[in-house]
């Protein structure tokens, strides 16, 4: 793709050396491609999507993940036990919609992350970002600080934040002093509250992800931009809004991927609070409780992950397409 | 940087009365930042105050009190009580391998979707950053199954299946982290001039030799800032350990400490001990080679 642009006697004619650029490939050449290649490819299709595949196929099906499946429509009204591995259609996505009752309020968790996330967490990370792009006295220390968490398994941050939330020794109640047993706030029990309290755990997190992506951005742009900009007589505000944050488009992009995809796949952190139950519920918790808990529900937890799949292809898509539209122009156009 | 805090002051300081807004913007920031650093501190200071505490004296006292006195002693329980060392090993056993495996594969894949013209090498691409997107609860029914099916010889796996076994765990991380690495690896080396493979091919370099003694070397700080990304990001796996293992004795550390909080439910300052221990590799990483790590992060992102 590269290569022709340097020789002179193929410019303007791209088709056709890109046929003899293979060509000129030695046996040994090919040997090597097809390993490099096929290695990878293979791994890629066999654990990645190859399942996704699969997960669409299971999620038309009835199972409980014992004995085969079978391309029998479900019958109606037959004990579960005598109509398993049968053909479902739609019912899974039908039942899960209607009738199970963690379902909309998983969606509804799901969102609610994702806008703290989107409205909170990704601000206050761009604040920190831009308060410490602009060289201030000791600001390594403060990256460095604001950074620690997001070296922390998400397990941890949730074993760490215990000691911040607990009822009866936690550091906020105490300190506020509602730690006994008339009063206590369970901050991390209490469904109303649960989420809350974890998403201040998530955001602890994710704000330090947030700004050292929109560190490199803000290294990356052209000094010069915004001297002219203060030149013009703009102020600060002015001047990151107008010229600086429109120049970070592509880290704009990685970050808002970043914000869906973490929201998404969120799972660790109410896992490691009460297994997401009791108002901590996620899609991401009730795919895996619906497989790997003693009633496997094979076929309805996998309905629930092609949910989870149709949502997160929307921000996948557009990250596609916002990187890789510019790669099949020609590269002048760059 | 400095150019541009010049320039912002300079225009202020000659429109006079206006001198003072910069000192007082500074000053905001300097209060908010030391603020945000003390509440981004707390819980890990506290988690690691509890941890140095004796269990008796928080009994007594409660966790919130002043120490009387301060010890290592439930570091060294947690460490001999709840058997870390092994856990630890199994870490090591997954991370390692992972991590190499993974930019092997990654390195090979990016530099022949960069240099060799497959026909379909954007669409792979794509195929690969996309797989490397999704949820890991969107493949997981499927691969739970798959898991079970694949029987391996015991050196490799002590279950003789793929599942509850430690290759299947470097197994899954790497193909989830391939899709990553690779895009990253890619944009690193288009970033290679042209002349230099135009050169080796002069020289009669086959393309083994482009990968190996060429391209590889040159991506030298690229994979060196993705193995810091990978290590903390395979060590600090947690969904797959839980889901693809049903043993807890095989389990790496993060996911241990899980089964360990049970165990010591009514010992918190021993909980808080084994999460401080727990979190050391990371914090190793962390302090040895934030550069890296900052630039793995900076590399996936910088695509213009």
């Amino acid at each position: 793709m590269t290569d022709h642009e340097l020789d002179p006697a193929t410019v303007g004619a791209p088709r056709a050396p890109r046929r003899r650029r293979l060509g000129r490939l030695s046996g040994r050449d090919k040997a090597v491609v097809a390993v490099l290649l096929g290695l990878p490819i293979l791994i890629d299709l066999v654990f990645i999507w190859g399942p996704t595949l699969g997960t669409i196929g299971l999620s038309f099906t009835k199972w409980n993940g014992v004995g085969g499946l079978s391309t029998k429509t479900c019958q109606p009204n037959v004990p579960s036990i005598l109509n398993n591995g049968c053909l479902y259609g739609v019912q899974n996505y039908h039942q899960a919609a209607t009738i199970y009752p963690e379902f909309w309020p998983a969606v509804r968790h799901n969102l609610i992350w994702l806008a703290v996330f989107v409205f909170f967490a990704t601000p206050l990370g761009m604040l920190f970002a831009v308060l410490i792009d602009r060289g201030i006295k000791g600001s390594r220390m403060y990256q460095s600080i604001l950074f620690l968490p997001v070296m922390l398994s998400l397990a941890l941050v949730g074993i760490i934040w215990e000691f911040m939330y607990s009822q009866n020794y936690g550091l906020i109640n105490t300190v506020i002093g509602h730690n006994h047993n008339g009063n206590a706030i369970d901050w991390l029990g209490n469904p109303k509250l649960n989420l809350w309290s974890v998403l201040v755990e998530a955001t602890w997190r994710q704000a330090g992800y947030v700004m050292v992506l929109y560190l490199a951005g803000l290294k990356a742009v052209d000094p010069q931009l915004r001297e002219a900009a203060v030149m013009d007589g703009t102020n600060a505000w002015q001047t990151f809004w107008k010229v600086v944050f429109p120049v970070m488009r592509p880290i704009n992009i990685v970050v808002m991927v970043v914000t869906v995809i973490e929201s998404l796949r969120a799972f660790d952190l109410v896992y490691i609070t009460n297994k997401g139950i009791n108002g901590l519920e996620l899609l991401s918790v009730l795919v895996t409780s619906n497989i790997v808990g003693e009633t496997q529900r094979v076929g309805f937890g996998s309905a629930l992950g092609v949910v989870l799949l149709v949502i997160s292809l929307v921000p996948i898509c557009t990250f596609l397409y916002l990187t890789f539209r510019r790669e099949s122009q020609p590269k002048g156009a760059r | 940087m400095t150019a541009q805090t010049i320039h912002r002051t300079t225009p202020r300081a000659s429109a006079g009365g206006r001198r003072k807004a910069p000192r007082w913007g500074q000053l905001a920031s300097q209060a908010f930042l030391i603020s945000a650093c003390v509440l981004w501190l707390l819980p890990i200071a506290f988690a690691l105050y509890v941890s140095l505490r004796p269990y008796s004296e928080t009994q007594k006292y409660g966790y919130v009190s002043m120490p009387h006195h301060l010890t290592l002693k439930n570091f060294s329980d947690a460490w001999t009580q709840s058997d870390m060392l092994h856990y630890f090993w199994n870490s090591v056993l997954i991370t390692v391998p992972s991590v190499i495996i993974v930019l092997a594969l990654a390195s090979g894949l990016a530099f022949v979707l960069t240099r060799v013209n497959v026909k379909i090498n954007v669409a792979l691409l794509i195929v690969f950053t996309a797989g490397n997107l999704l949820p890991q609860q969107v493949i997981i029914t499927p691969l739970y199954r798959i898991f079970l099916q694949i029987h391996l010889p015991t050196f490799l796996a002590g279950s003789g299946l793929l599942y509850n076994s430690i290759t299947g765990l470097i197994v899954i991380n790497v193909a989830f982290q391939l899709g990553f690495c690779t895009f990253v690896l890619s944009n690193y080396m288009k970033s290679i001039p042209d002349e230099m493979y135009e050169a080796a091919l002069v020289d009669g370099a086959g393309l083994w030799t482009r990968f190996r003694k060429l391209t590889v070397p040159l991506c030298r700080p690229a994979l060196a800032a993705l193995a810091t990304l990978l290590t903390t990001w395979i060590y600090n796996d947690f969904f797959w350990a839980i889901t693809l293992m049903s043993s807890g004795d095989k389990r790496p550390v993060t996911s241990a400490l899980a089964n360990l909080q049970g165990q010591f439910v009514s010992n918190q300052n021993l909980i808080a001990a084994a999460a401080m221990i727990a979190a050391i590799p990371t914090l190793v990483v962390y302090v040895l080679l934030q550069k890296q790590f900052i630039a793995g992060l900076a590399l996936g992102s910088s695509k213009g």
